[in-house]
């Protein structure tokens, strides 16, 4: 299958052969014709002023989806304490569930969490499931999936948001397919369309590109939400319950157990939850000179991170490293200090609220993406900046 | 330009290609800096079934010649020769078992060269015996089942490094360079120690160490060929290996090339890149002919030294001579075209100058080249008929 | 034991700029590379198979040509490539793509592991790996960022990385991982491996291959729809902060200060 060219229509300006990523149209003749490595992924379609291109026809799967009502979420805890992204998409879910005029229910999976559970209605949720069983205090992929599967089968949502969390990515994906739905990952953008769909927004292409995508034949319409993406309120008087769940024995079951949880002493790798990052690269010579940018990280309460070359070159750990192959990130704040912006960093932090970068070389590609550029030798700025807040933060003191 | 590789030829290249890109430019001025043991890139090189591109199938080996081993070398050596010098060294200490060695020798030794789990050396000068070969004092006795050696051997790339050592010592003092004897010594034979670690110039992740015999004691089948060959074997050693000397010149040449021809598009002074003025450009223009000169030679020697030609020392000569003196002339002139900046550690021009040097000086320097060119030159025409002077 | 490794061709972002006026990607000579996350599968594999002698087989779903990434995996030293390739596939989602790797999986059987990269650099949806799993009722454990074989080969010991360290786990197999760049740095190709991949035969599967109805597959098997491509809306005007290294550091406090950034 490939899209559709209304050969009426096409005027064979290009404009889809430029577009296409797996470069599968070329014009003939004044017409676009489309080459067998079409992957239908879609991009030529918006991209066509004539509206000459569409998306081949689907037929339809039958099933009397009206049975599945209601907007759900998946509130994660760690520890015993409810995370903030719960509370981020119960505000979401809220907005979805007053567009639809149903209800918003949290699921809570943990042990000795009754009271906790309550802090759910706080952001609108109307209805909190709380299964509270012990082997489900730590996460576990089987276990967590095995329960939720068990209730969305016997409540059918029609709506279910999770966490775009290590935790929620893991183990939504094996619900989505032991209830075979379909399921958007990392969105950035939820609403309901004009057809009562849920519209999910995500980026592509490494943030190159932003996708909305809907579907429209299983149920529930799953998703999972990047962290800090969205806010969460408080809605001060609303009224809610918490239903304690019994689920069978068997759900409980896993062919994997936890020995051992280690967390790292070094906080400054916890990139995915700070605030702020403070990243160094190439320009930062050796090893020794990350102690600069740790330095200004810990004045700041922030993290470290770095690009691959500064990885590659072995002066920090790879679980600092920010881009394609290491983590994705969306602080408030984003320092890049000597790092070029390749792409693969780029798509790794171009989430963040602000961006700085400080480079010497006023044509690298990190000022194209940045909200305050700097062009200067890291090496006078950032003592220049940690001299400033120092002062500054004596300042507030005295 | 297209020297018309086979695929095969091509592979090679693609993968010590990407070798030195990833894992060798990375790391090299700190190995350097630190004067580190390239351990990591050996791994690398053997994982990667390079050890083995001269030595037959039948040992392990890829089956390739010369050409196929200049060819992985070329690339390395583009990102440091330094520890290029190290995987040669290894073919250098290969190459007497492989000539003249007995079946037995082969199939113990060459299986483990070729896969890269043990690396091999070259023992043969010592402090009195560097271009004048018949200086060698190192000796080795027959006793009984075993040869008893004595020595120190100076200078030994990959000393205390390798497992395998091919050593040249006199077993019949009375018959001078015909009373030498190759063989093959162990880590670990008893009485086979290792001096310091030597504090070099350049190349200084290869290491350069002594190699000491005191009563070693080894059994008498590590005698390679016959008892007073070890001088023929050095030689036809050196006939072999020299083109690989080459194509370390070349390798580094072509790496300080596109440094400084990078660095000349990039860096402005007077408003303009400095590739603009033409003081620059006819340097950069001398340094590209002179490295594709170097190439060219190289590679057709070494094809031709692959086709088992019977005299061939003058051409091997010829490609060790030219591509080392081109190393020199071009990384000298990288510096030039980076000024000051090549002229400090922040890149790798000066390392690259100070590596150069050694292509000059070992596996006969320069001096001794010219020296087997010119002889053979006066043997060749003293055979000629013709006159060119009538 | 028997690895089976999945990975993806995906357009190469390498050479891909984001043009700062229009804020668009610039797509200029994007040619197709394998997924970098799968490169990590590749190695975790091959480290199984130079521990254990394990038999190695890599698969992938996608058009012809991305029989070159399975020519690249068979160089590192991968046994044996199989290439799911149908016009029917096209358009698959992750479930519809879940669904026609755990096909071939079935039919690679017996696997006692199957190893995935984190994610796919185009997609980045990290779900394949977990849905398959699903689909073949197998243990599925992400972001492992080391593995050892332990009881004779009837379970793994695992570190996976969470948001705030790592933890140990034991999972029996088989089962399904999604490796992280720690696992170890992908080989270098080996020149006899590099040989052999350029002639080995790579058996192509279609859907009927698999016992799939066109419907299952592809974008008729697929739950969700593209509806919408577009740019990200651009970043606000950027800003450059002249003056002294002292001047600028003073109006950079001002500014995020100003905008709330906590520590400032």
């Amino acid at each position: 299958m490939k899209v559709i060219i209304d050969k009426n229509e096409c005027t064979g300006c290009g404009s889809c052969v430029e577009v296409c990523p797996v470069e599968a149209i070329n014009v003939v003749d004044e017409k676009a014709v489309v080459s067998d490595e079409c992957t239908l992924c879609g991009m030529c379609v918006d991209s066509c002023e004539f509206e000459a291109i569409s998306m081949p026809e689907l037929t339809s799967k039958e099933e009397d989806l009206s049975l599945y009502q209601g907007v759900w979420f998946f509130a994660e805890q760690r520890g015993g304490e409810i995370h903030p992204i719960s509370y981020e998409l119960a505000s979401t879910g809220r907005r979805l569930a007053d567009k639809l005029e149903v209800e918003l229910c949290g699921v809570l999976f943990g042990h000795g969490m009754e009271e906790a559970a309550k802090e759910l209605i706080r952001y609108g949720t109307d209805r909190v499931f709380y299964v509270g069983r012990e082997e489900l205090e730590h996460f576990n992929e089987e276990r967590y999936a095995n329960v939720l599967t068990y209730l969305i089968e016997n409540y059918k949502p029609e709506i279910f948001l999770a966490g775009a969390t290590a935790i929620g990515r893991t183990f939504i994906p094996r619900v989505a397919a032991s209830v075979k739905t379909g399921l958007t990952a990392d969105c950035t953008g939820l609403d309901i369309g004009e057809d009562g769909l849920l519209h999910q927004t995500r980026p592509a292409f490494g943030g190159n590109v932003m996708a909305t995508i809907i579907c429209p034949h299983g149920r529930p319409q799953m998703a999972t939400v990047r962290h800090k993406v969205m806010a969460a309120c408080e809605i001060v008087d609303h009224q809610g319950v918490v239903e304690k769940i019994d689920v069978p024995e068997e759900l409980l079951e896993s062919r994997s157990e936890l020995l051992e949880v280690i967390h790292e002493e070094d906080d400054t790798a916890q990139l995915t939850e700070a605030e702020v990052i403070i990243s160094g690269g190439r320009g930062l010579q050796k090893a020794e000179n990350f102690r600069l940018i740790e330095k200004l990280a810990k004045l700041v309460d922030g993290a470290v991170g770095a690009s691959r070359s500064a990885v590659d070159a072995g002066w920090i750990a790879a679980s600092h490293q920010v881009g394609q192959t290491g983590r994705t990130v969306a602080p408030t704040l984003y320092m890049a200090c000597g790092i070029s912006g390749a792409i693969q960093h780029i798509v790794g932090m171009q989430g963040s609220k602000i961006i700085v970068a400080v480079n010497k070389d006023p044509n690298a590609p990190i000022f194209d993406v940045a909200d305050y550029g700097i062009v200067a030798d890291l090496f006078e700025f950032v003592p220049a900046l940690i001299k400033e807040l120092e002062s500054s933060s004596t300042c507030e003191i005295d | 330009m297209d020297y018309f590789l086979t695929e095969e030829q091509q592979m090679i290249k693609e993968i010590a290609a990407q070798i030195a890109r990833e894992r060798i430019r990375p790391v090299r001025a700190a190995l350097d800096e630190n004067e580190e043991f390239p351990w990591e890139i050996m791994k690398v090189l053997a994982q990667s079934d390079l050890f083995g591109l001269y030595i037959p199938e039948k040992y392990g080996g890829f089956g390739g010649g010369i050409f196929e081993n200049c060819l992985a070398v070329e690339e390395l050596g583009r990102a440091c020769i330094g520890i290029a010098t190290t995987f040669a060294a290894s073919g250098l200490g290969a190459y007497p078992i492989l000539l003249y060695g007995s079946e037995e020798l082969k199939m113990k030794y060459l299986p483990q060269i070729a896969s890269g789990k043990k690396l091999a050396a070259f023992g043969l000068t010592e402090s009195g015996a560097g271009s004048d070969v018949s200086g060698i004092r190192t000796t080795a006795v027959k006793d009984g089942d075993y040869y008893v050696l004595n020595g120190t051997k100076q200078w030994i790339t990959n000393g205390g490094e390798a497992e395998i050592y091919s050593v040249l010592a006199i077993t019949d003092p009375k018959r001078g360079a015909r009373g030498a004897s190759f063989f093959v010594v162990e880590k670990g034979d008893p009485g086979f120690s290792f001096g310091k670690k030597e504090k070099k110039l350049g190349i200084r992740a290869s290491a350069t160490r002594e190699l000491v015999f005191t009563d070693c004691r080894i059994p008498k089948d590590r005698l390679i060929g016959r008892e007073g060959m070890g001088f023929i074997i050095a030689m036809k050693t050196f006939d072999k290996s020299r083109p690989g000397i080459g194509a370390l010149g070349v390798g580094l040449a072509q790496g300080a090339l596109d440094i400084a021809v990078e660095y000349a598009r990039q860096r402005k002074q007077f408003g303009k890149p400095i590739i603009s003025f033409q003081a620059i450009q006819h340097k950069l223009a001398d340094m590209a002919t002179l490295t594709e000169a170097a190439r060219s030679l190289v590679y057709s020697i070494a094809r031709y030294l692959d086709t088992e030609p019977k005299d061939f020392s003058k051409l091997s000569a010829m490609a060790k001579l030219f591509p080392a003196d081109v190393a020199m002339k071009v990384t000298t002139e990288a510096v030039q075209v980076l000024g000051g900046y090549g002229y400090m550690k922040d890149y790798p021009v000066e390392k690259m100058m100070r590596d150069a040097k050694i292509l000059q000086i070992y596996e006969g320097t320069n001096e001794i080249q010219r020296n087997i060119i010119a002889q053979e030159l006066n043997k060749e025409y003293g055979r000629m008929k013709e006159s060119f002077l009538g | 034991m028997h690895v089976v490794i999945c990975i993806k061709q995906v357009p190469d972002t390498k050479n891909v700029r984001i043009d700062p006026k229009t804020n668009t990607l610039v797509r200029q000579g994007v040619e197709s590379i394998t997924n970098p996350f799968d490169l990590y599968a590749i190695e975790a594999a091959l480290q199984l198979k130079d521990s254990t002698g394990a038999k190695t087989t890599v698969i992938t779903m996608g058009p012809p040509q991305a029989e070159e990434a399975l020519r690249q995996a068979l160089s590192l030293g991968v046994d044996d490539a199989v290439l799911l390739s149908d016009r029917s596939f096209a358009g698959a989602d992750t479930w519809a793509t879940s669904r026609t790797l755990a096909e071939a999986v079935r039919k690679l059987e017996p696997v006692d592991l199957i190893v995935c990269g984190k994610q796919a650099i185009d997609g980045d949806t990290a779900q394949v790996g977990p849905e398959m799993a699903t689909l073949l009722n197998l243990p599925c454990i992400t972001y492992v960022r080391k593995l050892d074989l332990e009881n004779g080969n009837e379970s793994m010991r695992i570190e996976r990385a969470t948001d705030t360290g790592y933890e140990v786990l034991r999972v029996k197999l088989p089962a399904v991982l999604t490796v992280i760049r720690e696992i170890g740095e992908p080989r270098i190709p080996g020149l006899r491996h590099k040989i052999r991949s350029k002639k080995q035969e790579i058996p192509v599967w279609g859907a009927a291959d698999l016992g799939l109805e066109p419907e299952e597959v592809g974008l008729q098997g697929s739950f969700t729809q593209v509806v919408k491509v577009f740019s990200p809306p651009p970043r606000g005007e950027r800003r450059l902060l002249s003056g002294s290294v002292e001047e600028m550091a003073k109006e950079l406090v001002r500014i995020l200060k100003s905008n709330n950034v906590p520590g400032f």
